[in-house]
């Protein structure tokens, strides 16, 4: 089934948990993974007689978020109440923000096709967290955890800017990495510090007016999320195809059976009754209180990116991919304190460090290895101290031990053999072993000389400078 | 003569002079419960084992400190929607029967801080929701001088247990007149405090905009060293004043030359028994004979304030009602189906009439398309109302008026008119609305029943409202007057 | 503006109220009778007055980002309906 008659529509609502230590309107931890039930008290359970008194720091993330996404900060900002019932919401309404959110009028840059698009922020506003049902008995009934109610949460509204999945996958990692960058949250969607609801529509190419459109639950990875859209816009084509209406509905992601599903039956008239409420009270954010936190927003991923390209000449493509993360942005400029070599800095990132974190389904912070390391170990590469073959072995244990590469060379003895005897005597030999190949470098086959090499580097367990192997293989033939 | 007819001061000079034991405040309380309760019906749940014990801990220390909370021994009664860990807290509702609350409300630590001792919880309307206490959910409360009368509420059993002795003082809370109200019905004094003066953390929520806590005292005097005990900032209440506390009893000086009274025509106009409007005028007189000077003045938005109120009051009820849902705590319904029927059979069997209606008024006003109409309507309504109180206030120094309309009606007389029975509350709701402090004191009978004076004040200044009140109460002897229960 | 039997189950349904027949028609009527008084607002022209949703002109009342000890699990089950495992058991959502 074709789509290419379709232009696909779709805005993006992300919630993102803030790591603040305590929960946003009262003293329980926020510690993630706790026994169920242990961080409650009388507040975020819903008691009667509770009354809520607000997080500063919470507050401070939500405007650090939101001045890194470019969003005008409000001056006078407010909580309303969203009155709703389910079992994971204790008040039986949410404190939210309706109509005076803490940003409004952003924006981000995504990279698509060499191009750069800007995609617009509607709002960001603070709000509380529900708990957490596990189902039971076969789904006769759920258990209530209540561990994760109150913890600090930003809602982040996009624009209908994306007109794709991946488009929307593009910005879903641009906006992980500026939170991430702001430090405010932990930002894993594995562990439900990101998520993301999607709205997306169809039309035919031309047409102004939006298609109808679907509200897409449940996609809890990024793959997941361009996955799930690529059905959806499948899906909603097929319907229309098949002379049908699409309908506004609510439809869940299923992972495994590559789905979505409607989620019609929940549904029900949705009235959430805001108003402002009346255990809070006004927020006014002065000048004064939006430039101290201003001031606390660290070089945001566009900027380092630039500034990579520029001061360090480094490709665009390489300082995209560091910059995605802060801890590997980090990490690539400690090592630059190290070796003068960039390019080389992100090679052995690009390739063996992200090889190995993807292989093994790790986070850079999950490994010990330091830019420090990188780039004491890159410098051992150019003083000629060991060889890039070595240095892969070394880096590997770098990463899995922490240890410094000087340390490791040492202790396995894998200091480079730069010593003309020593290397000439082993030279001699495999010159004496192989007389085909001198032969055939005699006579005009350059490629023999590779393979003599390669005899050396083998006998020396690859500790020999093959610089110096090459010089004095020719230098010993001819 | 019950031992509680003595002013505070002097059960605090007893005390110390070993004239009297705690123990014997509190057996006063529980035999005089056991004596008349049954009449009057103010309880809902006694505590009687740990207030013996606290009381006998109190008699220990006294033998050997000093050292005297402001409240020392004295037993109270709390209003039952006013938390109390581990004491069963039902805000007199069904729903709430079986639920043992799992901390204090701040108001609670500060009466323990100042070692006044609990006696019991006591009746109330629904989650506060009422005029008569015929809203309770277990029983009605009765009016100790009548008892075919009711006690007035929502703070009725708070008011009658007073009235009838049964504890020396007791709180209750206040949304549109639920101290003030009950307290003139029942001839005691009760003071609603400017909203924000006195945590509401612990109080069982019905509207949080207008909700307070306060005292109901037998004598104004008494009153104020309640209010000096709970009155104060608390960081778990987000829209608690942080104010300097002044000392309330320094203020109760007996002068009030000079002050400047306002009356307001509409609280003396139209609805108002004219005998009530007589003893409202009579006790004016005592006032300017006192050297005190009145004037008619007008609050020309009192006629709104009914309707601003109860769509306020109703929209955030619907709202704060919700968390009983029969998840956490609270009367599920038995065999639920499935989730739904949890909600909605565990919120219908639990909840009463009166409570319903409430909900049913603030979701329809609060729901799409009707915001606008009604409750945001209401919100600017009230900003009316607040400054016709701020514009007097520029010229006049207290105003004052009834309390209520009438005095006490007749059990079941008004339970099947919910509009006439919210009337009744036209003289105090238009003081919540503004979230200004207003007390009331007994001035005077019509037919042996009380009535009460309201004394209004500025925000904050809770010592002019009590000076004006015990000025007036130290020329008469209405407060004087006990019920033959 | 007059309610109906149908407006009264509808809000009754955002409340999680079951209401019998009798309620129904008693809740519709003494809704339109509080209603209809409520009208009398219509009175005033309220276009250039602020809503008052705090009495007190309170701003930024907040709190450190400090930890507080949590409940021990006794307490947040004292009143439970129903536990298990730790957690508070309800029947499941009807989809």
């Amino acid at each position: 089934m074709s789509t290419t008659k379709f232009e696909t529509v779709i805005g993006l609502e992300v919630h993102v948990e803030l790591h603040t230590n305590s929960k946003i309107f009262c003293g329980c931890s926020t510690e993630f993974g706790a026994p169920p039930n242990s961080h409650t008290c009388p507040i975020c359970l819903g008691y009667p007689g509770v009354l809520p008194v607000l997080n500063k720091k919470a507050v401070e993330f939500a405007m650090k978020a939101a001045m890194a996404l470019n969003c005008e900060i409000a001056t006078e900002s407010k909580f309303d109440r969203k009155n709703y019932f389910y079992p994971d919401s204790p008040k039986a309404y949410q404190i939210s923000q309706f109509d005076k959110p803490i940003g409004e009028n952003g924006w981000i840059d995504i990279e698509i096709d060499g191009h750069t698009k800007r995609i617009g922020i509607t709002r960001l506003h603070l709000e509380e967290d529900a708990g957490k049902l596990t189902h039971v008995d076969g789904g006769y009934a759920s258990l209530v955890d209540f561990n994760r109610v109150g913890t600090p949460l930003v809602e982040i509204v996009s624009e209908p800017d994306l007109r794709s999945p991946e488009e929307a996958r593009l910005y879903l990692e641009k906006l992980k990495a500026i939170i991430q960058y702001c430090d405010v949250s932990d930002v894993k969607m594995e562990q439900g510090s990101l998520r993301c609801d999607a709205n997306i529509s169809i039309r035919p190419f031309g047409q102004k007016e939006f298609g109808t459109r679907a509200e897409l639950k449940n996609m809890n990875s990024f793959s997941g999320v361009k996955k799930g859209l690529e059905y959806e816009e499948w899906r909603q084509a097929d319907v229309i195809y098949s002379g049908e209406e699409v309908v506004q509905e609510t439809r869940r992601w299923d992972e495994s059976k590559g789905k979505t599903f409607s989620m019609r039956g929940k549904e029900e008239s949705h009235d959430y009754r805001y108003f402002p409420d009346p255990d809070l009270v006004q927020l006014y954010i002065d000048d004064e209180w939006k430039e101290r936190v201003r001031a606390s927003i660290p070089e945001l991923p566009d900027s380092r990116k630039k500034r990579y390209t520029e001061q360090f000449d480094l490709p665009s493509y390489d300082a995209e991919v560091i910059t995605t993360s802060k801890h590997l942005a980090d990490f690539f400029e400690e090592s630059l304190q190290y070796t003068k070599d960039a390019k080389s800095v992100s090679n052995w990132m690009m390739g063996d460090l992200l090889g190995y974190l993807n292989a093994n389904n790790l986070e850079l912070s999950d490994v010990k290895v330091t830019g420090k390391g990188l780039g004491e170990m890159i410098d051992l590469i150019e003083k000629g101290t060991i060889s890039s073959k070595i240095a892969k072995q070394v880096f590997k244990e770098m990463i899995e031990s922490g240890k410094a590469p000087q340390t490791i060379v040492e202790e396995k003895g894998l200091v480079q053999i730069s010593d003309e005897g020593a290397i000439k005597t082993i030279v001699e030999q495999i010159i004496e072993k192989n007389p085909q190949s001198v032969s055939d470098y005699k006579s005009g086959k350059q490629k023999a000389i590779g393979f003599l090499v390669g005899q050396v580097m083998k006998e020396t367990k690859g500790k020999a400078n093959p610089g110096l192997v090459n010089k004095l293989i020719k230098k010993c033939i001819d | 003569m019950s031992l509680f007819h003595n002013r505070l001061k002097d059960i605090h000079n007893q005390l110390v002079n070993k004239q009297l034991k705690v123990s014997e405040l509190v057996n006063e309380s529980y035999d005089r419960i056991q004596q008349v309760d049954s009449k009057v019906k103010a309880f809902l749940t006694l505590d009687e084992e740990n207030a013996r014990t606290s009381a006998a801990k109190l008699d220990e220390l006294l033998e050997h400190s000093s050292e005297r909370g402001l409240l020392y021994g004295l037993p109270a009664g709390i209003k039952d929607n006013i938390v109390t860990e581990g004491l069963r807290t039902t805000c007199a509702s069904q729903f709430l029967s079986n639920f043992d609350p799992i901390y204090d409300a701040t108001v609670m630590k500060k009466l323990k801080a100042a070692q006044s001792i609990t006696i019991g919880k006591i009746n109330m309307d629904e989650f506060a929701m009422g005029g008569s206490n015929e809203n309770s959910s277990f029983h009605p409360t009765h009016n100790p001088w009548n008892t075919e009368y009711v006690p007035g509420g929502s703070s009725g059993g708070s008011a009658a247990a007073v009235a009838a002795d049964e504890v020396y003082f007791a709180l209750g809370s206040d949304t549109g007149g639920s101290i003030r109200q009950p307290a003139a019905y029942c001839g005691v004094v009760g003071l609603k405090p400017t909203y924000g003066l006195v945590s509401r953390f612990g109080l069982v929520a019905f509207a949080s905009s207008l909700d307070q806590i306060g005292p109901i005292t037998k004598n104004v005097e008494d009153n104020a060293y309640v209010l000096q005990t709970i009155a104060g900032y608390d960081v778990m209440d987000s829209t608690s004043a942080n104010v300097d506390i002044p000392d309330y009893l320094s203020a109760l000086t007996g002068d009030v030359k000079g002050l400047k009274i306002g009356v307001p025509k509409e609280y003396l106009g139209e609805g108002i028994d004219p005998n009530v409007k007589n003893s409202i005028l009579e006790a004016l007189k005592v006032l300017e004979g006192l050297g005190a000077e009145w004037e008619e003045v007008s609050l020309p938005h009192t006629e709104y304030a009914v309707a601003t109120y109860y769509l306020l009051a109703s929209s955030e009820a619907s709202s704060n009602l919700a968390r009983f849902d029969g998840v956490r705590y609270g009367v599920r319904t038995e065999n639920p189906d499935n989730l739904l029927d949890v909600y909605l059979k565990s919120r219908s069997e639990g909840f009463g009439q009166e409570v319903k209606r409430r909900i049913m008024l603030g979701t329809y006003s609060l729901s799409s398309g009707y915001y606008d109409a009604y409750y945001l309507k209401a919100q600017k309504v009230r900003t009316l109302i607040k400054q016709d109180f701020d514009k007097v206030f520029e010229k006049y120094d207290v105003v004052i008026g009834p309390t209520a309309p009438t005095t006490a009606f007749k059990m079941g007389s008004q339970i099947n008119d919910p509009l006439t029975m919210y009337l009744n509350d036209i003289c105090t709701i238009p003081v919540s609305l503004a979230g200004i402090p207003a007390i009331s004191v007994p001035c005077g009978f019509v037919e042996g029943l009380p009535v009460g004076m309201q004394i209004i004040g500025k925000a904050f200044d809770e010592s002019a409202v009590l000076r004006v009140a015990h000025a007036y109460e130290q020329s008469t002897e209405f407060h004087q007057k006990r019920p033959q229960v | 503006m007059s309610i109906s039997i149908k407006d009264v189950e509808h809000v009754a349904k955002l409340a999680r109220l079951d209401l019998n027949e009798k309620e129904k028609n008693q809740f519709t009527k003494q809704l339109n009778a509080i209603l209809q008084y409520a009208e009398k607002l219509n009175e005033l022209d309220t276009d250039n007055i602020q809503p008052t949703t705090h009495v007190l002109e309170l701003t930024n009342v907040m709190r450190e980002d400090e930890t507080r000890e949590s409940l021990p699990l006794k307490k947040v089950f004292l009143n439970a309906p129903e536990e298990e495992d730790g957690q508070i058991r309800v029947p499941a959502v009807l989809e």
